[in-house]
């Protein structure tokens, strides 16, 4: 849009700045604890990987070990047994696992050896991410970039092989991004489950085998059709790095992974939350992720005309913690949502403008667009029909990212029909208003112009309370989504740990050195949307 | 009298479909699918789109005309039948019958991390513009919220003296609303606690007949609002007493 809102950048500013305040608080408790999901991470990046016989993940069994010295870290225990024994990672594993190895405090004499040695793991740990991505660099110059938005469409069969089959036909009809929703609960386990997976509840497990199984296939749907196809998952719940990890192996391309969303909606432990996400972002940002932040959520308990401005302040939130991440701006899909009931009059308008807004404030990122959920009828038909307002205004507004709105939202995980309908709608809309954007101006003062200031404001006052009264304090009075959370309760707090001066893990710093930057380009994708075949 | 579905005339017996048939197109793909239409018993049937959308799917949507009909007369099942009072019809029920207040505990069971339901239902600020059951001076509600196991449900439902028992499943993926509201069930039972309390499930997918299946004393659906809920409460507290 040529000559779009304007709005007062001395707001914009005081936005940030309180945003950066709230996040350096919040740094300083990250900066000081590690997690049991940190420290499992740790050991995925050195290489462990597997199972017991009872189907634990012997990162777990490790970790559980080695819970009197988690103050300093896993790291430099588990280096001085390679060292000691002269084996590798998985073995050293095995042997804790099985009680042959032990392990103990580094005595002061090894702490050198130990810190090089672990040290130059890290290199390797981090250099098998950058392979991963620089292999889909090369893949987006051969088989083509899509056009912005991205149509994103998601898979929940519960089935990995079934979630493959659709995710490709999905891909035959347009979708430029697959999200493989979690299982019911997933979220919950305080381990990653292992192998691949037929059994889900509304959503496939997240086990590495999986994710690799749906990589292969997106890899040759997107040679087909000439467009590279993106992964989505979720780096959230109590093993939120170790995820992220996974993904960065595996190539995802994106990844849920919010600073809040799971203390918000999952009652997960706030403490434990910020440092999980902490690691989980640092390795998304290596691995050339976009990140996809919740705010859409907050939508669904509270409401979406009068609470909009908490999607806007969480979304500076998110971008505050994201670049301590050391995220790139191209990598933040911030969320918001396409909400307010739409019995309400003018509501496209108001969704315009809010839109609108996001796309202004946060002009290099990649905002992700999240479609009407909660007020979807059971009356496909005129949900179809909700959904095309979602679509216009997405692409009216620039939007990056369309998680596209399914005509079955009320009833059930979308069909393979449904997801094709789906597509076609936007597809449709997509083309048929590329330019409009271009075409026209808001209205000065007009009804969005005032809303979005309106809006902003309201954001910026929100920011500044939570920064005076700190996060934490700001969580437990239910600031975000009408959801009250104690910094104490929620789960996952038993896996909290302070850290002790030496605390050692080498990964923080590679993670953040010769740092990689840029999307990954290529060519428009080739012409091969499949069209479909058929008589009408 | 027996109906059939109303297109464009009485009795025409229109009726719309679309489904996918796991076959590739082909030039005999429209006939696969009108015959499969023919199968179930419908006639004239005309496709109105069939298209590959996979090579190996084929998406239709079709018209066809049914004999079938029904009456609706003979339709029977165990629909809940609350006669919905006022608000304060229903704390003056209460007071008179209980003559203290009604306690109840709800929560979202096990996996379930819907709480915008159960919500709607008891927060004070209700829904669909009535109060929530926490509002009533005659209640004394408590929601847990989401993902609390059944145990620890039962555990403050006995430890609140609670008369009733509110129980929201949203998930219905592969029966997982089944499986977590029979591990209820048999929970009451095993402790020899099932009659204490009035047992109440709702979400989107529940149904009265559905809900006593399981073996629940009422069940509510979608679009229901806190004055039905509190209605049947009432009644049923009343009904218990007159028993007793
Ligand atoms: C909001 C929402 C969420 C939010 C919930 C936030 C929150 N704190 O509640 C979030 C994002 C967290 C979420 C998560 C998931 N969701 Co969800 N979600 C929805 C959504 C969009 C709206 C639900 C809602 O709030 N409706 C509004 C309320 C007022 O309506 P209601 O729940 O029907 O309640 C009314 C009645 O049913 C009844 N009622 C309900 N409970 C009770 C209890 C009692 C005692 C009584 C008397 C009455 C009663 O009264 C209420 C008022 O009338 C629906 C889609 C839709 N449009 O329905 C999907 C939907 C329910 N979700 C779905 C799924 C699959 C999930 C996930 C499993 C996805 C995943 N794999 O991660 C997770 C679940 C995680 C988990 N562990 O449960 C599916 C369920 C499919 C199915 N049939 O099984 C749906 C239908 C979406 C879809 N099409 O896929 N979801």
């Amino acid at each position: 849009m040529t000559d779009a809102f304007h709005l007062d950048e001395a707001l914009v500013t005081r936005a940030r700045t309180a945003a950066e305040s709230i996040a350096d608080d919040i740094q300083q408790h990250i900066d000081a604890h590690t997690t049991d999901s940190t420290e499992r991470a740790t050991l995925r990046l050195l290489g462990v990987v597997g199972v017991n016989e009872i189907d634990v993940p012997l990162v777990n069994v490790v970790v559980e070990h080695a819970h009197p010295l988690l103050g300093g870290g896993v790291t430099a225990p588990f280096v001085d047994l390679m060292l000691q024994t002269g084996q590798g990672a998985q073995e050293v594993a095995e042997g804790v696992a099985g009680g042959a190895l032990a392990l103990a405090p580094v005595p002061t004499e090894r702490r050198v050896g130990v810190e090089k040695r672990a040290a130059e793991l890290a290199r390797e740990g981090v250099a098998a991410i950058d392979a991963v991505r620089r292999r889909r660099e090369e893949l987006v110059a051969t088989s083509g970039e899509p056009l912005r938005p991205y149509v994103y469409v998601i898979v929940a069969t519960g089935d990995i092989h079934e979630d493959v089959l659709q995710a490709k036909a999905a891909a035959r009809a347009g979708a430029d991004v697959v999200a493989v929703i979690r299982t019911t609960a997933q979220s919950l386990l305080d381990y990653v489950p292992y192998g691949l997976t037929t059994e889900g509840f509304g959503g496939t497990y997240a086990t590495q085998e999986n994710f690799r199984l749906m990589r292969e296939g997106l890899d040759e749907v997107g040679a087909e059709v000439g467009r590279y196809i993106r992964l989505c998952n979720y780096a959230s719940g109590l093993c939120m790095p170790e995820i992220a990890y996974m993904g960065s192996i595996e190539r995802l391309d994106m990844m849920l992974n919010d600073c809040m969303y799971g203390i918000i909606f999952r009652n997960i432990n706030m403490r434990r939350t910020f440092v999980d996400q902490y690691l989980a972002r640092l390795l998304n940002a290596r691995a050339g992720i976009i990140i996809n932040t919740g705010e859409d959520n907050y939508l669904t308990t509270a409401d979406a005309f009068s609470k909009g401005y908490t999607v806007i302040a969480s979304d500076f939130i998110n971008e505050a913690f994201a670049l301590r991440a050391n995220l790139e701006k191209w990598q933040m899909g911030i969320g918001h949502a396409f909400e307010i009931d739409p019995a309400t009059p003018d509501q496209v308008v108001y969704q315009i403008a809010d839109a609108q807004l996001v796309r202004q404030l946060f002009p290099e990122a990649s905002p992700k667009y999240m479609p009407p959920t909660k007020y979807m009828p059971g009356d496909i038909f005129q949900g179809h029909v909700i959904d095309a307002m979602f679509n216009f205004t997405g692409i009216f507004t620039g939007q990056d990212v369309m998680l596209l709105g399914m005509l079955t939202e009320a009833l059930h995980t979308p069909l393979l029909q449904d997801r094709y309908a789906s597509i076609r709608n936007a597809k449709y809309i997509f083309e048929a208003c590329r330019h409009l954007r271009d075409e026209v101006t808001f209205k000065p003062g007009g009804i969005m112009e005032t809303r979005a200031n309106d809006v902003l404001a309201k954001a910026v006052d929100q920011l500044e309370e939570v920064e005076d009264m700190g996060l934490f304090e700001a969580l437990s009075r239910g600031e975000f989504a009408d959801v009250v959370r104690d910094p104490d309760g929620g789960r996952g707090a038993e896996g909290v740990f302070g850290r002790d001066d030496d605390y050692f893990n080498p990964f923080f710093a590679e993670l953040r050195e010769g740092r990689m930057s840029g999307p990954p380009t290529g060519p428009p994708p080739g012409n091969s949307v499949a069209q479909g075949k058929g008589a009408s | 009298m027996i109906v059939r579905p109303y297109g464009d005339t009485r009795d025409d017996g229109v009726i719309q479909f679309s489904f996918t048939l796991p076959v590739g197109y082909s030039v005999k793909a429209p006939d696969i699918g009108k015959q499969f239409l023919e199968k179930l018993g419908f006639h004239s049937v005309a496709i109105g789109e069939c298209t590959g959308i996979d090579p190996s799917f084929t998406f239709y949507v079709a018209y066809a005309r049914t004999d079938v009909g029904i009456d609706p007369d003979e339709v029977k099942g165990d629909y809940l039948e609350v006669e919905v009072m006022d608000y304060y019809a229903i704390n003056a029920l209460i007071e008179k019958r209980l003559g203290r207040k009604l306690v109840v505990v709800g929560a979202a069971i096990e996996s379930d991390a819907h709480t915008v339901g159960i919500d709607a239902i008891m927060n004070m600020k209700g829904f669909a513009g009535n109060y929530g059951l926490e509002r009533y001076p005659q209640m004394d509600a408590l929601n847990m919220g989401s993902q609390i196991p059944c145990e620890q449900l039962l555990r403050t439902a006995l430890e609140r003296n609670a008369d009733a028992i509110l129980v929201s499943q949203i998930v219905t993926q592969k029966n997982i609303h089944v499986q977590n509201l029979t591990k209820l069930i048999e929970l009451l039972e095993a402790e020899g606690v099932r009659e204490r309390f009035v047992l109440v499930v709702g979400g989107p997918r529940i149904n009265n007949a559905f809900a006593k299946e399981l073996g629940y004393d009422a069940g509510f659906g979608p679009r229901s609002t806190p004055l039905e809920v509190a209605s049947f409460l009432a009644q049923e507290i009343a009904r218990r007493a007159d028993e007793a």
